[in-house]
């Protein structure tokens, strides 16, 4: 695709670059002249402000050859180059070209290297030492960000290593999430439940994990619980895998598990993404990086910390 | 009206004071800024004091605080020395003083508060661009007013290059700032995409061709032969460097904006044209060194001329390293690193500030009616507290920028990353407390200065030197 919207803009450029540089080449030569021999230097003769006046000395010819030569430079890089308008260069180099030339020689390079891991099970590419040290390159370039280096994660960005999974943890469901990504939303009920209501239901919520609550609320909040939270986290508050709604008897809490934190989860709600990586990554690179995160929890291995 | 015998220096004093003073509380945030990189929780997480904010203050109480104010200060100074004439325009120096300040306060006051455009150097919202403007014009109103009305037939090339940087940036400010309020604080280009970025880039470029290089060439074209008392070294490299500067630079821009959605034809000339800058930026340094010849002597005793020549020195190798950044295949290493942050303060700690205080150094006491600052002794402990500050710096950032561009580039033998991003930041610790020892130093020696000012100035009566006549004509 041309980037001009027609061709007057193309050749116009083109133009003033041309005559740009042509011009100051000319415009140094006009003004260049030679010391004459044995001459003195004058003054120009004006003078400003009581003493300061101006020598005429000839441009240095060290400096004019510089001048010229970086124009020359020019000239030739624009006839090998992109530059002048749409014309290519006689070299054809486009910057899109040279990053497809370069991913293709890295493919053709390190390729292979995937492609064979890329052929075996998930389970067993978690048992290959290779492959776990470039799972774990992978982890830390790509993953490390919100799940942290130690792969324990932070608030909002769930723990990898506590068998816990939102989403469910054998290799293909955890591929799955790498690959196509995930959104997790929790709609905000505070406008539904009031202030009262959100409180009857945390101390409920509070009560399945056996945590310290009030017992009189957590029964007014048993049946709020029924009604506007059972259809995700199943009556007994156990989530649902299939749709990622968390388990909340676990003792796992991805936002924080006490009465406040509750409370600003019902309210506001929660809107958690894991980014899809198939794109950017490919399937190769994202098998070996799910086994690496399945091994996590599963032969006992751990990301050595930063 | 009875005709004014003696130049409008009040004005000028106005603006040297407040260089000093802006100087220092934007070296003062800048330093605030390194110790945060070294700890970042060290302004407890409140947000009108995190780096985000305070970054483009720092970077606007510079440039147009503390260079600005410097620019009006030398500008008002030589152009009605070198015109032989009163500044032009009455009132309206004085209101380019305040309305410049009231400026700066509002960008003191918005920027932290997180009011900003999110343009680089150009974050402040659209009726703080308004101001700028209305100073802006008038400023151009007392300046070439004053150049209109001369006393003398010939324009002395200082001028050429303070005209040149007040025209620019008024073109540059509207066309870049050209954007839609949506409310009284907020607004939004007038460009889309990468149009936006490359008139952003454009300006970015040229506020740094323009404003913070040929204003201070203007500055530098001034005070280099006053104090060196021999006449500039070429008039014929003046012209041709100046004709030759203010082009090119103009074509630059792109070279911010290497591999990037930019078209590839734009990128390659805004290369090729950074490359061609090289001899016009260096005419400038040639001109202002060689005016020395013939009293090199001068620069062992007096420590102004060891800072303007010291800043000449900065700026052509400031002015060397620019094209080479330009080069596409340097610029995949250097870009995004603190190479730039380096590169960018050689320029302005080196450059622009040591030529600005070495002005001011010549203009203080004159401006007072004194025959010297209080003390030459502390000019010189500033002029090598400075210089050691700067090349700790900028040392510092270079390693710091390849250290980083190596790193990010490396891969291991199966094609991943050999190292984090975060790695990259955790060994780039040393040099950022480098840096910060530098920085520190170079606002420790602006202290100096402002001691130095305080005792030279106080007691002291303010005078305003009578016009002079010009010399009989030739």
């Amino acid at each position: 695709m041309s980037d001009f919207t027609s061709d007057f803009w193309s050749v116009f450029v083109a133009l003033v670059t041309v005559v740009s540089i042509v011009g100051c080449a000319v415009f140094l030569k006009a003004l260049s002249v030679k010391r004459v021999p044995g001459s003195t230097v004058e003054t120009m003769g004006h003078v400003w402000d009581g003493d300061l006046e101006e020598f005429n000395n000839p441009l240095p010819k060290w400096w004019m050859w510089l001048f010229y030569i970086t124009l020359v430079f020019g000239a030739v890089y624009l006839v090998l180059y992109p530059g002048l308008g749409s014309f290519k260069g006689v070299y054809n180099w486009s910057s899109q070209g040279q990053y497809g030339a370069e991913e293709q020689k890295a493919q053709a390079r390190f390729g292979p290297i995937f492609e064979k891991f890329h052929q075996m099970d998930l389970e067993k590419v978690a048992a290959e030492p290779e492959a776990r040290e470039m799972g774990q390159r992978l982890y830390l370039n790509y993953c490390a960000q919100c799940h942290a280096s130690d792969a324990r994660g932070s608030k909002g960005f769930p723990n990898l290593t506590d068998k816990d999974w939102l989403y469910g943890g054998d290799p293909a469901a955890i591929k799955t999430s790498i690959l196509e990504g995930r959104g997790g939303l929790m709609p905000a009920l505070g406008a539904a439940l009031g202030d009262e209501g959100t409180k009857d239901v945390t101390h409920h919520v509070l009560s399945l994990s056996g945590l310290t609550h009030d017992g009189i609320r957590a029964s007014r909040g048993k049946e709020t619980f029924a009604q506007n939270c059972a259809a995700c986290h199943g009556p007994e508050g156990k989530g649902n895998v299939a749709m990622g709604a968390p388990n909340l008897t676990d003792g796992v809490w991805l936002y924080g598990g006490g009465e406040s934190a509750i409370i600003e989860t019902i309210t506001k709600g929660r809107n958690g993404r894991m980014p899809a990586h198939k794109e950017f990554l490919g399937d190769a690179k994202v098998h070996i990086l799910a086994a690496y995160i399945w091994g996590l929890s599963n032969t006992g291995e751990k990301v050595a910390a930063e | 009206m009875q005709e004014q015998t003696t130049y409008n220096y009040k004005v000028v004093r106005q603006f040297a004071i407040m260089t000093l003073v802006w100087g220092i509380v934007g070296m003062a945030v800048g330093v605030v800024l390194a110790a945060q990189l070294l700890w970042p929780d060290l302004t407890y997480g409140i947000p009108w004091l995190s780096y985000g904010r305070l970054r483009p203050l720092h970077t606007n109480a510079v440039i147009f605080a503390f260079g600005g104010c410097a620019l009006f200060a030398s500008s008002y100074y030589a152009v009605q020395r070198t015109s032989h004439t009163r500044l032009f325009g009455g009132p309206l120096a004085a209101f380019t003083f305040w309305g410049w300040q009231l400026v700066i306060v509002l960008a003191a006051v918005t920027l932290p508060l997180g009011i900003t455009t999110g343009k680089e150097y150009a974050e402040l919202e659209w009726p703080i661009d308004i101001l700028i403007t209305l100073v802006w014009v008038s400023y151009a109103i007392v300046f070439f007013g004053t150049v209109a009305t001369r006393k003398v037939a010939h324009i002395y090339v200082a001028n050429w290059f303070f005209g040149g940087f007040i025209l620019t940036v008024a073109l540059l400010h509207l066309v870049n700032s050209a954007e839609i309020p949506v409310s009284f604080w907020k607004s939004y280009s007038a460009y889309a995409g990468v149009q936006d970025a490359m008139v952003q880039w454009w300006y970015g470029h040229n506020a740094v061709g323009f404003f913070l290089t040929a204003g201070f060439l203007g500055m530098m074209y001034y005070f280099v032969p006053k104090q060196a008392g021999r006449p500039v070294y070429s008039y014929r490299l003046s012209v041709v460097h100046f004709w030759a500067l203010i082009f090119t630079y103009m074509w630059a821009g792109p070279h911010h904006l290497h591999y990037t959605a930019l078209p590839d034809w734009a990128q390659s000339i805004g290369m090729v044209f950074s490359l061609i800058l090289l001899a016009p930026s260096w005419g400038g340094m040639i001109n202002g060194i060689m005016t020395l010849s013939g009293a090199w002597h001068k620069l062992r005793t007096d420590p102004i001329l060891k800072f303007l020549i010291t800043s000449l020195s900065f700026y052509g190798m400031s002015t060397f390293e620019g094209p080479m950044m330009s080069i596409k295949t340097v610029n995949s290493l250097s870009h995004y690193t603190d190479w730039t942050i380096g590169h960018v303060h050689s320029g302005a700690l080196g450059w622009v500030a040591m030529i600005s205080i070495g002005s001011m150094y010549y203009l203080i006491p004159r401006l007072f009616g004194r025959a010297e600052m209080h003390s030459v002794k502390l000019i010189t402990v500033h002029f090598w507290v400075a210089t050691i500050g700067v090349v700790l710096y900028i040392a510092a950032m270079w390693i710091a920028g390849v250290m980083q561009g190596l790193m990010w580039r490396a891969v291991n033998p199966d094609g991943t990353l050999t190292y984090t991003f975060v790695e990259s930041v955790k060994s780039t610790y040393p040099f950022y407390a480098i840096r910060l020892l530098g920085g520190t130093m170079y606002l420790g020696g602006m202290l100096i200065m402002a001691y130095n000012t305080w005792k030279t100035v106080v007691g002291a009566k303010a005078v305003d030197a009578p016009i002079l006549r010009p010399a009989a004509a030739h």
